[in-house]
């Protein structure tokens, strides 16, 4: 993205909207390896403590009747519990703690990023890549493991009649190594594109003419921002859990 | 402001590619549309099948993300 600081152009814009997503190590200006602790780990690190400090805190102390943390907790755990379930079947439900996981770092990743002054992991696709990478060798894996080679048979449409099934063997076999691309940008595009147009609207803030209408705007795009954030991490979730089940019944 | 005509065909094209999104709007449009006439003629049934609304709007929204990513492509990587 954008490589160097913008800040000292005149006029205009007194920063650029893409400024908020460069990744920068913590300590020093050196260059970035892939051993420098840059503001990436930092928030990862965030993301993975609020989970963790949610849980412990759920369920330090149970109760029958749960409090506010433990109903949150609850909550959640139901609601993937529940989507694995009807997505993946019965026999899904033996990986609905890497589900969980997935859904849980992604959704406090994205709730950290709408902070003032935050970084957004997830809208580097160099961290969604890796987290979409992991599904679908996941998924790969397990279904030749599970099945052999009849985990081939997802391509091959029993359903169509025969002169079509070749065709459509090479659009499923295409569609099936799209998923991990979609699958990784849908999420850092989202948030990407999102955190860009808070910070294009905080740009105009600063031309008096206009401010109310800009921080109207801001304070909309923010209300949506939250709706999305919560939205794409249960859009990766289900999609995972399509995966998942494709892996564990490739029969059409 | 110089570049080549190289760049400014990039630039170009990445404004093009921004067009594959209004067809990713349209699909999304119609999933939704689709799913709340029939959720609001059936609304008993409408609960059950939000699962399969979201699976659709995400693969609808796939082929708008493509266009995304080559405009991305065209601007920082040409």
């Amino acid at each position: 993205m954008a490589t160097e600081e913008h800040g000292a152009e005149s006029g205009g814009l007194v920063f650029h909207p893409m400024d908020q997503f460069i990744v920068k190590p913590m300590f020093g200006d050196g260059p970035v390896a892939w051993y420098t602790v840059t503001n990436v780990t930092l928030w990862m690190a965030l993301a993975v403590v609020c989970v963790l400090l949610m849980f412990v805190l759920a369920t330090s102390r149970r109760r029958i009747v749960p409090g506010r943390f433990q109903s949150v907790a609850e909550l959640g755990y139901g609601f993937i519990y529940k989507m694995v379930e009807d997505i993946a079947g019965k026999d899904g439900v033996k990986y609905f703690p890497y589900i969980m996981t997935l859904f849980l770092f992604i959704v406090f990743a994205n709730f950290l990023g709408l902070l003032p002054m935050a970084f957004t992991t997830t809208s580097h696709i160099a961290v969604t890549a890796v987290l979409a990478m992991g599904v679908f060798l996941t998924v790969t894996i397990l279904g030749f493991v599970l099945h052999g080679a009849s985990f081939l048979k997802l391509f091959w449409v029993s359903a169509a009649p025969l002169p079509i099934r070749p065709v459509l063997a090479v659009i499923e076999l295409i569609s099936y190594f799209a998923r991990p691309v979609s699958h990784s940008i849908r999420l850092a595009g989202n948030m990407m594109a999102g955190h860009a147009v808070i910070k294009v609207f905080a740009g105009f803030a600063a031309l008096a003419a206009i401010s109310p209408f800009a921080i109207l705007a801001i304070t909309a795009m923010y209300g949506l921002e939250i709706l999305v954030s919560f939205i794409q991490a249960y859009v990766f979730t289900i999609l995972t859990c399509v995966y998942l089940k494709d892996a564990l019944h490739p029969h059409h | 402001m110089e570049g080549s005509i190289v760049e400014m065909g990039a630039l170009i094209g990445a404004g093009l590619a921004c067009t594959g999104m209004g067809g990713a709007a349209i699909g999304v449009g119609n999933v939704v549309g689709n799913y709340l006439s029939g959720a609001l003629r059936n609304p008993s049934a409408a609960a059950g099948q939000t699962a399969t609304l979201f699976i659709g709007i995400a693969f609808a929204e796939a082929l708008g993300i493509f266009s995304f990513l080559v405009a991305l492509l065209l601007m920082f990587a040409v």
